[in-house]
C-alpha cells in the first residue's frame, strides 16, 4: 500500500532522514518508535507532503515525490501532526468541519463516526478549540483527521502528555479505527502501548531504521526493553 | 462646538480606515507578511475611481463594482508572481519585496498621472446635512461609511459562512494544519492577498470624492493601516475593524481639539505606544510577533 526506499529528508542543509525502507500493508497497525529527535515527525511530514524528500514514497503504485500537501490528503493520507494543531479559534465543529474540507458529502456521516468515537466531542459542539484541555483536543484533532475519509491515518504522537485515563481512551480508538478499515502509522515515545497494538513496528535511531519485526517480536527484543520499557 | 460633531466624522471616516486596516490585517494573517505596499494600493484604487468617473462618467461609489475585480485580479497576480517567492523568507526580505512594489507603483503613477493632485468633484461632493440641529454630516462620507459597513458584513459572511472562507481563518489560525486538511495554503495565500488588495483599493475610491488624489497619496494611509492592525492585534479583522474606528475618531478629535497638524503625530503615538506596551493588540490574545 504505502512504500518507502532510500528516502532521505531534513531540513535546509540539516539532513534528518537517512536511507529509511518502510513498507505498510492494508489493513496494518505500524508502529514507529524511537527517542526524541530521532526523526519520527520528519517521516511523517515527507509522507505528507509538508517537506521536501529525495528517494522513493509510492502509494498505491503512484509516486508521492511531485504532489503537493494538499493533492496528498486527497489520495487519502492523513496525518494528524504532533502537538494536535487545532484551528484555536474555530469550535469544535468547525475544527470537524475543516477536516472534512476535500469530502464535504460525507461530512455528516463522518461527524457521526466521529462522535460515536469520541461522545465528549459531540457534547462540546461550540466549544472553541484553544480553549480544550490537552486529552480533548488529542480527541478532536483525531476526529478531524478521521473527517478527511483517511485510507491511511498518521498519528504523531498522539498520547503525549495525556493521563493514564486518555491514553487509554485513544488507544482504543486507534484499535476501532484500524478496525472500521483504516490503516495507521502510529508514531510513539509511549513504546508498550504502541507495540501491543501494533502488527508490526520499527524503531529509529538517529534517522536511520535500526531494527524492525513484529509487535510482539519488538516487545520481546532485549535492546527494545533496554532502551524503551526500562528493564 | 458640540463634542458630537468630530466623533461623528470620526467615526465615518475611521469606517474607511476599517477596511483598508481589515485588508493588511488579512494579509497579515494568512500569509504573515507585512504588506507596505498596502497604501499604494490605496492610491491604485483612488485613481482608478477618478478615471472611471472623468473617462467613462461612473460615479465613485457605482464604479466599486468595476474596481473591487480588476483590485482582486490585480492583488492576486502579483502574489502570484511575487509575493509568494518571499513567504518562507525572513521578515525583512518581504518588507523589501513589498516596499520595492510600492515604490514601483506610486512612481510608475507619478510618471503617468504626474505630480499634480486631482480632484474627484461629484454633485455631492460638499454636500451634507444637519442632524439634532448643528451637527452637519458629510454626504460622500456617509455614503463611504455605509458601503464601508455593506462590504465589512459582506466579508463577515464569507469567512464564517463560506467553505474557502472557512479555509482562509484556518490558514491564519494554523498553516500547516490547514495543510494537512487539504487546503491547497499557495491559493488561499493568494486569495487573500487580492481580497486585501481589493479592500485596500476599495477605501481609496471611497475617500477619493473627499480627498486630494495624488501619487504619493497612498503613503500617510500605510501607516494608519498598520496603526489599525497593531491596535487590533494583528492578524485580527474584526479587531482591525473597532481599530479603524478609533484611529478615525482620535484623527477628528485631535483636528479638532488641537489642530489639524497634530493628527498624524497622535496616530504615531498611539501606533508606537501600543507596540511596547500592548504589543498583542487591544483585544489580542496571542503573543505580539
Ligand atoms: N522545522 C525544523 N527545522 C529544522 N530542524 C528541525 C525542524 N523540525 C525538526 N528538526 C530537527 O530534526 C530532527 C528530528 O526531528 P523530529 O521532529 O523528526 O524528531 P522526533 O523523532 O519526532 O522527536 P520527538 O519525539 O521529540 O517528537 C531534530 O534534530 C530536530 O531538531
Ligand atoms: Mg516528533
Amino acid at each position: 500500500m504505502l512504500d518507502i526506499k532510500n528516502l532521505n529528508a531534513g531540513y535546509g542543509e540539516m539532513h534528518v532522514l537517512r536511507a529509511i525502507d518502510l513498507t505498510i500493508s492494508q489493513g496494518e497497525v505500524v508502529s514507529v518508535v524511537g527517542s526524541n529527535g530521532a526523526g519520527k515527525s520528519t517521516l511523517l511530514k515527507a509522507i505528507s507532503g509538508i517537506i521536501k524528500f529525495t528517494g522513493m514514497i509510492t502509494w498505491n503504485n503512484e509516486s508521492l515525490s511531485s504532489l503537493k500537501a494538499h493533492t496528498i490528503v486527497q489520495r487519502g493520507i492523513v496525518h494528524v501532526p504532533e502537538g494536535r494543531k487545532i484551528f484555536p479559534e474555530m469550535t469544535v465543529v468547525e475544527n470537524l468541519m475543516m477536516g472534512g474540507f476535500l469530502c464535504k458529502k460525507d461530512q455528516q456521516k463522518n461527524l457521526e463516526r466521529v462522535f460515536d468515537l469520541f461522545p465528549k466531542l459531540a457534547q462540546r459542539r461550540t466549544q472553541l478549540g484553544g480553549t480544550m484541555s490537552g486529552g480533548e483536543q488529542q480527541m478532536l484533532a483525531i476526529g478531524r483527521g478521521i473527517m478527511g475519509n483517511p485510507k491511511l491515518l498518521l498519528l504523531d504522537e498522539p498520547s503525549l502528555g495525556l493521563s493514564p485515563l486518555f491514553t487509554e481512551v485513544v488507544f482504543g480508538a486507534i484499535r476501532t479505527i484500524n478496525t472500521s478499515g483504516v490503516t495507521v502509522l502510529l508514531v510513539e515515545q509511549n513504546v508498550y502501548q504502541s507495540l501491543n497494538i501494533s502488527h508490526r513496528g520499527y524503531v529509529i535511531e538517529t534517522g536511520r531504521i535500526v531494527l524492525t519485526g513484529t509487535g510482539e517480536e519488538l516487545l520481546n527484543n532485549q535492546d527494545v526493553k533496554k532502551a524503551f520499557l526500562g528493564m | 462646538m458640540s463634542f458630537l460633531q468630530p466623533l461623528i466624522s470620526g467615526i465615518l471616516t475611521g469606517g474607511v480606515y476599517a477596511l483598508a486596516g481589515i485588508g493588511m490585517s488579512l494579509v497579515f494573517g494568512v500569509m504573515n507578511i507585512s504588506n507596505f505596499a498596502h497604501g499604494d494600493l490605496m492610491m491604485l484604487g483612488m485613481y482608478l475611481a477618478f478615471f472611471s468617473f472623468t473617462l467613462l462618467h461612473i460615479d465613485p461609489y457605482i464604479s466599486l463594482v468595476l474596481i473591487i475585480p480588476i483590485a482582486f485580479m490585480f492583488g492576486y497576480m502579483m502574489e502570484k508572481v511575487f509575493i509568494n517567492r518571499v513567504i518562507h523568507h525572513p521578515h525583512q526580505n518581504q518588507i523589501l519585496l513589498t516596499v520595492g512594489l510600492g515604490l514601483i507603483m506610486s512612481n510608475t503613477a507619478l510618471l503617468a498621472f504626474t505630480s499634480d493632485p486631482k480632484i474627484l468633484t461629484t454633485t455631492y461632493s460638499s454636500s451634507a446635512f444637519n442632524l439634532f440641529g448643528d451637527i452637519s454630516v458629510s454626504v460622500p462620507l456617509l455614503l463611504s461609511f455605509l458601503i464601508t459597513c455593506l462590504i465589512t458584513v459582506i466579508l463577515y459572511l464569507f469567512l464564517s459562512k463560506t467553505a474557502t472562507g472557512m479555509a482562509l481563518r484556518a490558514t491564519s489560525q494554523n498553516r500547516e494544519a490547514a495543510q494537512l486538511m487539504g487546503i491547497n495554503v499557495a491559493k488561499m495565500s493568494a486569495i487573500a492577498f487580492g481580497i486585501g488588495t481589493a479592500l485596500a483599493a476599495t477605501a481609496g475610491a471611497l475617500i477619493a470624492p473627499t480627498y486630494y488624489i495624488h501619487p504619493l497619496a497612498g503613503h500617510s494611509f500605510l501607516l494608519k493601516a498598520f496603526t489599525i492592525c497593531v491596535l487590533g492585534g494583528l492578524g485580527s479583522v474584526v479587531g482591525a475593524g473597532v481599530g479603524g474606528i478609533i484611529i478615525g475618531v482620535v484623527e477628528a478629535m485631535s483636528s479638532t481639539y488641537l489642530s489639524s497638524d497634530w493628527k498624524d503625530v497622535i496616530v504615531f503615538v498611539i501606533f508606537l505606544a501600543v507596540l511596547l506596551f500592548r504589543p498583542q493588540g487591544l483585544f489580542g490574545k496571542k503573543g505580539g510577533q
